[in-house]
């Protein structure tokens, strides 16, 4: 066996056991760990395919920046198993008809007759690209174009959503308003009176 | 009055803080400061000037020709707000009434000096000693015996110390 | 097959290499810290354990490595002892790629200005499973504030290292350092001094530091997620965050000062000179300046209140970073000055 293969199989079985983890361990947090090491997992795969730029983007992106919010959100909820358990045998019919729906939608999209060996060109016989990086921007702003314009868009839509749902105008909340702090002025707070004594100063 | 700032007033203060000239001017500060003298004192080897008045370890005293100071009068007992005092006394052979027992808790002792203030022959002193420690369980009890030879190993020290406090507060 | 090992065996050695010296830099640069702070106000610092105080971090390091390492009570035990790991883990494996000087550099990869900004923002992890995991509410709260901070912080740091990217048209680290020679005025310092200041500002609060260490905030939370560690633990999570330092003081050496580069180039007679100065001096001559303001801020900044870090990060430099991407997208295109012509 090659080294390279030693290693696929290394980062595979990593990624499978972790993924499966996610589903079964009991603390939400763990299983958001184990989240964050199928990732790690995953990037080493890809990083054995060549695609540096990929692997690093999402260990980037997931681990570094989107596992950090969900991890802030999990820690703070007070999640009660045994109120989960409930009804486990009821939704069972049904969870496994969602699931081999999605297993049918995942074939069918990235199936072996898609991704198989006999469709993929070995990375060995690809003609040398100068970086990956080069060649995925190429291929985002020409063949994907309106594909990946479309995805920006609806991201932005998505973040303008949220902001519009989550934001509360000032006069709902107590809040510092700092620009307003910032450009105070003694002359703003403090009024200097003079007086003298001996006489009704009012 | 209000926060109302005039145009050029406010464009002077978006140019400042994009400058970040405050943050600038506390750095010009504490870089000042950087090579500027210092001003530690290196504590075993230096140390400041004690006070005359410096409440320290006890002594008690004698007077020139060896006789203990302490008549047993038992005031700085009576005036210690710690309880940290205790004495017993005895008529000695000679007839003159002195302690048998003198001693002083130093863990309860607050060292607000009372004792020395209440003592009406100047016996129970404290004294400069600052520099001192315990270390086994008793050693905190300050028999007369230790107390005479605190007394007699720093008297000039105390004497001294003495005319000092009284001239200060003549 | 004995080749392999021998460059393996060479890898590793170099792996040691670094290790040992970067972590002597963070012990030294915990008694530099003591030092200069204490300068600056007016004290002298640490000055008896050896000659000038030279022997601190070692007497601190054997005092940490003997004392106890205490489990608090319905702690997570093994997301306890992991989170200081994590946290070290990081924070090392980021100088893989960091060039000294020329051809010394233990991996050469294409990508390794991406590399580094994932590991600089896998360190968060530490510290927020290390809060979580301490059963302690001064622990989880530092935890929560570093994360929001963090996450918040990256991005910001992320824009002005796009900027970097753009001037450079590489994300090779040797390769920025190349396309800034010429000289001072050729390094990137000048032409993206915003970006300059956004990064530099950026790094201070991603490392945890003054005037940006609320995830610590001893007067508010005691010491924040490191609250309910001691011993070897706590040295773990204290050389991480001078590791930190470091790697972020490298990263700003080698994006906007020209890293190993002479400050004398091109400046006739001098350069001659000094050419025979190896660059790794340079180099560290450079990030010892940036670690030197790391002292200088901590020992002059008062603790930023929470709202007015987000505001910072958010409102100003998010909006700071993506304007000037623009202008210097123009100034590309026109090929403006020595930079881009």
């Amino acid at each position: 066996m090659k080294i390279e293969q030693v290693v696929f199989y290394i980062f595979s079985l990593l990624a499978i056991l972790s993924a499966s983890m996610v589903i079964f361990s009991k603390n939400s947090v763990k299983s958001a760990l184990f989240l964050i090491l199928t990732f790690f997992a995953t990037a080493g795969i890809w990083m054995l395919l060549e695609a540096e730029f990929l692997a690093l983007t999402l260990i980037l992106v997931y681990v570094g920046a989107v596992m950090v919010l969900f991890l802030f959100v999990i820690m703070m909820l007070d999640v009660d198993i045994a109120s989960l358990r409930e009804g486990f045998t009821r939704y069972l019919p049904f969870g496994l008809g969602v699931a081999a729906l999605l297993i049918i939608g995942l074939a069918y999209a990235v199936g072996g007759e898609k991704f198989g060996l006999n469709v993929i060109t070995p990375l060995s016989i690809q003609p040398k690209v100068a970086s990956n990086i080069v060649a995925l921007g190429t291929v985002l702003f020409t063949r994907f174009l309106y594909p990946f314009e479309l995805a920006g868009v609806l991201l932005l839509t998505a973040i303008v959503a949220a902001i519009s749902l989550t934001f509360r105008s000032r006069s709902q909340r107590i809040a510092f308003i700092a620009s307003k702090q910032i450009e105070t002025r003694k002359e703003d707070r403090i009024k200097l009176v003079q007086f003298e004594i001996g006489k009704k100063n009012l | 009055m209000g926060n109302k700032m005039t145009l050029l007033k406010r464009l002077r203060h978006y140019v400042k803080s994009f400058l970040l000239w405050e943050l600038l001017l506390g750095l010009k500060l504490t870089g000042r400061h950087l090579f500027s003298s210092k001003v530690t004192i290196q504590y075993p080897e230096e140390s400041i000037p004690r006070s005359a008045r410096f409440r320290g370890l006890h002594a008690l005293r004698r007077y020139p020709n060896g006789e203990e100071r302490c008549i047993a009068c038992k005031l700085c007992e009576a005036v210690c707000p710690a309880l940290a005092i205790t004495i017993e006394a005895m008529p000695r052979e000679d007839g003159s009434r002195r302690t048998t027992l003198y001693e002083i808790d130093l863990f309860k002792c607050v060292y607000c000096g009372f004792c020395e203030e209440a003592c009406p022959v100047d016996a129970i002193v404290e004294t400069g000693l600052s520099e001192y420690h315990f270390e086994k369980r008793g050693q905190n009890i300050l028999t007369k015996d230790k107390l005479l030879a605190i007394g007699d190993k720093y008297e000039s020290q105390i004497a001294v110390d003495r005319k000092e406090q009284w001239r200060s507060e003549d | 097959m004995l080749e392999n090992f021998l460059t393996l065996g060479w890898i590793m050695i170099k792996v040691v290499i670094i290790i040992v010296s970067l972590l002597l830099t963070a012990a030294y640069l915990s008694l530099a810290e003591r030092k200069i702070v204490g300068f600056m106000q007016d004290r002298v610092g640490p000055n008896r354990v050896g000659p000038l105080g030279l022997m601190q971090p070692i007497a601190d390091g054997l005092k940490l490595l003997f004392k106890e390492i205490i489990m608090p009570s319905r702690a997570n035990q093994y997301l306890f002892i992991v989170a200081p790991i994590l946290a070290i883990g990081p924070a090392l494996a980021a100088w893989a790629v960091i060039p000294f000087q020329p051809e010394w550099v233990l991996a050469d990869i294409n990508v390794g200005l991406l590399y580094l900004l994932s590991m600089t923002s896998l360190s968060v992890y530490g510290i927020i499973i290390a809060g979580w995991a301490s059963n302690s509410k001064y622990a989880f709260l530092g935890a929560l504030r570093s994360a929001a901070q963090m996450v918040s912080y990256e991005i910001a740091m992320g824009f002005s290292v796009v900027g970097v990217v753009m001037a450079a048209g590489t994300l090779n680290l040797s390769d920025i350092i190349a396309a800034q020679s010429g000289g001072i005025h050729h390094w990137y310092w000048l032409p993206l001094l915003p970006l300059f200041v956004v990064y530099w500002i950026s790094a201070v609060a991603e490392t945890n530091r003054l005037p940006f260490d609320v995830s610590e905030g001893e007067s508010e939370i005691v010491a924040g997620f490191h609250v309910e560690y001691s011993g070897i633990a706590f040295a773990l999570f204290f050389l991480a965050e001078y590791a930190n330092m470091t790697l972020v003081s490298a990263l700003a050496t080698i994006m906007f000062l020209g890293g190993w580069l002479s400050p004398f180039q091109g400046i006739p007679f001098l350069d001659q000179y000094l050419s025979w100065i190896p660059g790794i001096v340079w180099f560290m001559l450079k990030v010892s300046f940036f670690l030197f303001l790391f002292l200088w801020f901590r020992a002059t900044f008062p603790r930023y209140r929470y709202d007015q870090i987000m505001r910072l990060g958010w409102k100003i430099f998010i909006p700071l970073t993506l304007i000037w991407i623009v202008v210097l997208a123009v100034m590309i295109k026109i090929g403006v000055g020595p930079w881009f012509s």
